[in-house]
C-alpha cells in the first residue's frame, strides 16, 4: 500500500477499492455516529446470542460458524450460541445454513424478509426497544414489513437477555438494499441503546480482497479512510464522489490492481492497466496486463484481519520468478519523474 | 567526518559537575557517525562549523506518552476526516491559544514525524499498545519519519494474565509472562489502563474501584497494580509500570489516584495523565480541583512519577483503551459520535471526539487543575510534560504549554479569559513559579530519557546519539519552542529555521529483559484453544520490524 500510495501521489490519482461500494456504508456511518464493535476472539468466548442481520455468510465467511461459534473450548463456561438470521429472503436455500447447524443438531432461527424491507426491519427494532414508542401497542399477530411483530420482539427480548449478544452485517450484502447506510446507522444505535443495560456488540463483516488493510493503511498514511484522491501531495477524501463507477466514467486511464484474486476491471473508455494475479482472464482484455506474485503464496506480506485488531503476516509459500506489486509500483513511479 | 557545534549555551541536566548538570554553560560540542565525542585532536579535520553564540542548546526533546500508533488512533482518523482540514488552519482556534497552537489532532504519520522534529523532539512514546495489535503500532510508528519510536504494551485487563492472578501464580511466573510480552509486543515498558476494567466492562460491570472485585476473576485493582509494579520492578526494566487509573474523568477520582500511590507499597509506579485524575466533589457544580492534594501526595510518595496530560481548548479527539469509562464519556462526545471496542479478550479502546472550550467551567477547571499540579510538583525529574495527544490536546501545542509553564504573567493573562465560575474554584494565580529552561530540560529530555530507560538519549554526553535541538533565546518561550533553529537527528541536520531539510527515519526503542523462555509453552496450547491467531503471529520478530528497510531495534539496558 505505501507503493500504491507513492504512485498516486505522484500520479494525482484517486484511490478506491474494488469492493467498497458496500463498505463504504460502513465508514458513512462510522462518521456519522461511531459504532460500538468487537472482534473475533470476544466472539468465539463470550458470545450467547449471534444475531446476523440481513446477511447470511455461506459465501462469504465459510468457515465463520466452525472458527468462532461451534468451538466446544472457550474462556468462560458460556452456553452454545443461539442463531438468528434476521432478514433473509424467502428463496435463500436451505443449504445456506447448513453450516449454522449446531453440532447437537440445532437449527438457527431464520425469520424472512424482502432486501427491501431491512431499514423498515432495522428501524423496528429500535422503536421495539423503546418502551413509550406506539409500536408497543401494535399486536403481536400484526406484522412489520412483512415480518411478525412477535418475531421482531423475540428478537429484541433474546439480546435484551443475552450476557454477551454479538450483531453482524455484510455492509457488502446490504449494498443492493435502498438507504444501507442508514440501515446500518439504524442498527448502530439498536446496539448503542441495548449496552445501555447489557453487553451487546456489533461484528462488520469485511469484503474481501484486503479492502480492511487497504483501509487502515491508507488512514495512516493519508489522514483519510478508502476513497481519498491526490492533488499535488495532498490527499482529499469524498465517500461518494470518488466512487471507481464514477472514476471509470471519467479518468484518463485506470490502474486495476488485483492481487489476491483475478478479477475483471471496471469497463471504461480510458487505457486500462491490470497489475493483478498471474493467472488473469479478461472478458475486455487491457492494454496492459503485469502479472505479479501473489501475496501469501509467491511473497511474504502483511493481511489485517476483517475485525482490524489483528494483523497477521503472509508468508511465501513456493519460489517463483514474479515480481511484487511493490517492485512493479516503484518502477512506474521512477519513470514518471 | 566531524561536526562542531560551536558556542551554544548548553541546558545538559544529566552532565556537569558535582552532580549538577549544564545550566546554560557555553561548551562545544562535536559530533562523529551519529554520536556525540570528546574534543578530537587538534590534527584532526572538523568537516562542518555551526557558530551557536547566545543560542540555546539541548538535547532533542522526548514524548514519553503521545498516542502516535495502532489501532485506535487510526479509528479517530477513519472517523473524523473534518479534521484533516484543520492543518490548513492559520488563526488559532481559541482564543487564549497563540499563534503556533495547532489543533491537528488526527495527523497522519508523515505529519506526526515532521511536526514532532519541526518542535525539537527527536523521539516519542505510544503509551497503549495493546498486544494484539502491536503489529499495526509499530507498522504506523515504523510509517512515521524523523523520529525514535517505542510503547507500552497494555496487561492488566488481558485474560491471560487476570486468570494466573486468580490462581495465585507466583510472582516467577507473573514476571516471565510480562517479560514476554514486552519481547513478543517489542515494547520498552507495560502499561495498565483502568486496571480490570476494560475486561470488568465486557462483564457488564460499569465501573470499577481501586479495591471493588472484578465480578468474574475476583480480583481488585489494587491486587493488579502489586503484581504488574513488581514484576516490572524484578524484571529490571527502567520504566516503571505505567498507570492509567481506575476512574478517569470522574468527579471525586481523586481519592482513587491518592489511594492508587499506596497499592504498589513502594515500588515505582508512573501515574499517567494525572490531571484527568485528580478531580474533586466541592462547589455548586460537584466539580472542583484536587490539585494540590494530588500535588502533594506526590511531593511526599518519591515512587511515583507522574505526568499531567494537559488540556488545551479546541477541538480534539480523545483515544484510550480505557472503553468502560469512554462509554460514560460517549455522552460528551462532540462531534456526536463514538467508538467503543471489545478486543480479543486482551484490550479494549475508547473513542470519543471532544471540544474543550474556554467558557465551560468543567473544561476551564481541567485546563487549570493541570497547570496547578505543574506548579506544584516540586521535582521536575518526577513529573513529565504531556497533552496526553491528542486527549488533551494534540502534541502540537506543546510551544504553548512550555510558554504557560514558563511566563507567569502570560498564564494569568490566559487565565483572566476563562470561565468565571471556574476561576473562582482555581488557585492558579496565587502559583508563583515560572519553569526555567533547565527544568523544561529535564522534564522534556533528561527526565524522559532517565524515566523510559534509553541509553542514549535526552543528554549531550559523549556518546549519546547526536539528536540535538538548538534554539533563539527569545523572551517569547512559545515562539522560540515552535521553531527551533537546528534539530541534528543522529548527527544530521534535518530541520533549519523550524523545516524539515531531509527525510531521516528514527529507530524502535525496546527493553528485553531475559525471562525463562518455557512460558511460551503455556501461552502456544492457550493461543490455540482460546484465541483466533497462532502465538507465532502474535510475536514480532526484529527482522519484521525492520522488514521495511528503514527501521531497526534498538535495544536499552538498565
Amino acid at each position: 500500500m505505501r507503493a500504491v500510495i507513492d504512485l498516486a501521489k505522484k500520479a494525482n490519482a484517486t484511490l478506491d477499492h474494488m469492493h467498497s461500494e458496500g463498505t463504504v456504508n460502513n465508514t458513512l456511518s462510522l462518521q456519522n455516529i461511531g459504532y460500538q464493535t468487537t472482534t473475533m476472539t470476544e466472539v468465539k468466548n463470550r458470545a450467547d446470542v449471534i444475531l446476523f442481520f440481513g446477511s447470511e455468510v455461506s459465501e462469504s465467511h465459510p468457515r465463520f460458524f466452525e472458527k468462532l461459534v461451534w468451538n466446544t473450548e472457550n474462556l468462560f463456561d458460556k452456553p452454545t450460541p443461539k442463531v438468528i438470521f434476521l432478514g433473509v429472503p424467502k428463496e435463500t436455500p436451505e443449504t445456506n445454513f447448513a453450516s449454522a447447524i449446531s453440532p447437537t443438531g440445532e437449527k438457527p432461527t431464520v425469520i424472512n424478509a424482502e432486501k427491501s424491507a431491512l431499514p423498515e426491519i432495522a428501524n423496528a427494532l429500535n422503536a421495539l426497544l423503546n418502551g413509550k414508542n406506539p409500536i408497543q401497542k401494535l399486536a403481536e399477530t400484526e406484522s412489520i414489513a412483512g415480518v411478525s411483530n412477535a418475531q421482531l420482539k423475540n428478537v429484541v427480548d433474546t439480546l435484551k437477555n443475552a450476557q454477551y449478544g454479538v450483531v453482524v452485517w455484510s455492509a457488502s450484502s446490504l449494498k443492493a438494499t435502498e438507504h444501507s447506510e442508514l440501515t446500518i446507522q439504524s442498527l448502530i444505535r439498536f446496539i448503542n441503546k441495548l449496552n445501555e443495560t447489557n453487553r451487546v456488540a456489533g461484528l462488520p463483516l469485511n469484503s474481501g480482497d484486503g479492502d480492511t488493510t487497504v483501509n487502515n493503511t491508507s488512514a495512516w498514511l493519508t489522514g483519510y479512510a478508502t476513497r481519498n484522491r491526490f492533488k499535488n501531495g495532498e490527499a482529499s477524501f469524498d465517500a461518494r464522489a470518488f466512487s471507481t463507477k464514477k472514476i471509470a466514467k471519467e479518468c484518463d486511464a485506470l490502474l486495476w490492481i488485483s492481487t489476491f484474486n483475478a478479477t475483471q476491471a471496471p469497463k471504461t473508455n480510458a487505457p486500462t492497466i491490470v497489475i493483478g494475479h498471474p493467472i488473469s482472464t479478461f472478458e475486455t482484455p487491457p492494454d496492459v496486463f503485469i502479472p505479479v506474485a501473489v501475496p501469501g503464496v509467491h511473497q511474504t506480506g502483511l493481511m489485517f484481519r476483517m475485525d482490524s485488531s489483528v494483523t497477521l503476516p503472509l508468508k511465501k509459500l513456493t519460489e517463483n520468478t514474479l515480481p511484487t506489486l511493490a517492485s512493479v509500483l516503484q518502477k512506474i513511479e521512477a519513470l514518471l519523474a | 567526518m566531524i561536526t562542531r557545534l560551536k558556542n551554544g549555551k548548553l541546558y545538559d541536566p544529566a552532565h556537569g559537575k558535582n552532580g549538577l548538570g549544564l545550566n546554560g554553560i557555553v561548551q562545544d560540542i562535536y559530533i562523529k557517525d551519529g554520536r556525540i565525542i570528546d574534543k578530537p585532536a587538534d590534527s584532526e579535520k572538523i568537516d562542518h562549523i555551526f557558530d551557536l553564540s547566545g543560542k540555546v542548546v539541548m538535547a532533542g526533546a522526548i514524548d514519553m506518552h503521545s498516542h502516535i500508533g495502532g489501532g485506535k488512533m487510526n479509528i479517530a482518523r477513519m472517523m473524523l476526516p473534518e479534521y484533516q482540514e484543520t492543518k490548513k488552519y492559520s488563526e488559532p482556534e481559541a482564543h487564549v491559544c497563540g499563534p503556533n497552537c495547532s489543533h491537528m489532532a488526527t495527523p497522519n504519520t508523515v505529519d506526526t514525524g515532521f511536526r514532532y522534529i519541526e518542535m525539537g523532539y527527536t523521539a516519542a512514546f505510544e503509551p497503549a499498545i495493546l498486544p494484539v495489535n502491536a503489529r499495526q503500532a509499530h507498522l504506523e510508528m515504523g510509517d512515521t519519519p524523523m523520529i525514535d519510536k517505542g510503547g507500552y504494551a497494555m496487561l492488566g485487563s488481558d485474560d491471560y494474565f487476570l486468570r494466573m492472578l486468580a490462581a495465585k501464580k507466583d510472582q516467577k511466573a507473573i514476571n516471565d509472562y510480562v517479560a514476554w510480552i514486552l519481547h513478543a509486543t517489542q515494547a520498552i515498558g507495560i502499561k495498565v489502563v483502568n486496571p480490570g476494567g476494560i475486561s470488568a466492562f465486557k462483564f457488564n460491570q460499569r465501573r470499577l474501584n481501586l479495591d471493588e472485585q472484578h465480578q468474574h476473576y475476583q480480583v481488585s485493582p489494587r491486587e493488579i497494580l502489586k503484581s504488574l509494579s513488581t514484576a516490572v520492578n524484578q524484571l529490571g526494566i527502567a520504566k516503571p509500570l505505567h498507570v492509567h487509573c481506575n476512574n478517569l474523568g470522574a468527579a471525586g477520582n481523586f481519592q482513587t489516584t491518592l489511594d492508587t500511590m499506596g497499592a504498589s507499597d513502594g515500588v515505582p509506579m508512573h501515574l499517567t495523565h494525572i490531571q484527568f485524575h485528580s478531580y474533586g466533589t466541592e462547589g455548586d457544580k460537584k466539580f472542583s480541583s484536587a490539585a494540590a492534594q494530588i500535588a502533594e501526595a506526590i511531593n511526599k510518595n518519591k515512587h511515583i512519577t507522574t505526568d499531567v496530560g494537559q488540556i488545551l481548548f479546541g477541538q480534539t479527539v480523545t483515544a484510550s483503551g480505557d472503553n468502560m469509562m469512554q462509554h460514560l464519556n460517549a455522552n460528551h462526545a462532540n462531534p456526536k459520535k463514538s467508538v467503543i471496542m471489545d478486543i480479543e479478550c486482551d484490550a479494549g479502546c475508547g473513542v470519543v471526539p471532544f471540544k474543550y472550550k474556554d467558557q465551560n467551567y468543567v473544561n476551564a477547571l481541567q485546563w487549570a487543575i493541570g497547570l496547578e499540579i505543574f506548579l506544584s510538583v516540586e521535582d521536575p525529574w518526577r513529573i513529565f510534560l504531556t497533552t496526553d495527544h491528542p486527549n488533551g490536546a494534540p502534541f502540537t501545542s506543546y510551544p504553548h504549554l512550555i510558554r504557560l509553564l514558563m511566563d507567569k504573567t502570560f498564564r494569568n493573562e490566559a487565565f483572566a479569559k476563562l470561565n468565571l465560575d471556574a476561576q473562582g474554584m482555581s488557585n492558579l494565580t496565587s502559583l508563583d513559579r515560572e519553569y526555567s529552561l533547565y527544568d523544561i530540560a529535564i522534564m522534556t529530555r533528561a527526565g524522559a530519557a532517565k524515566l523510559i530507560g534509553l541509553n542514549n538519549s535526552g543528554h549531550l554526553g559523549t556518546g549519546a546519539q547526536a539528536d540535538i535541538t538548538v534554539y533563539t533565546d527569545i523572551a517569547d518561550r512559545e515562539a522560540m519552542f515552535a521553531k527551533p533553529d537546528y534539530v541534528f537527528k543522529n548527527g544530521e541536520l534535518v530541520v533549519k529555521d523550524g523545516k524539515v531539510v531531509k527525510v531521516v527515519w528514527g529507530a524502535t526503542q525496546t527493553a528485553k529483559p531475559a525471562f525463562d523462555v518455557s512460558v511460551e509453552k503455556d501461552l502456544k496450547d492457550y493461543f490455540d484453544r482460546y484465541h483466533t491467531m497462532s502465538v507465532e503471529n502474535f510475536k514480532i520478530s526484529d527482522d519484521q520490524i525492520a522488514e521495511d528497510g528503514r527501521n531497526k531495534v534498538v535495544v536499552n539496558t538498565n
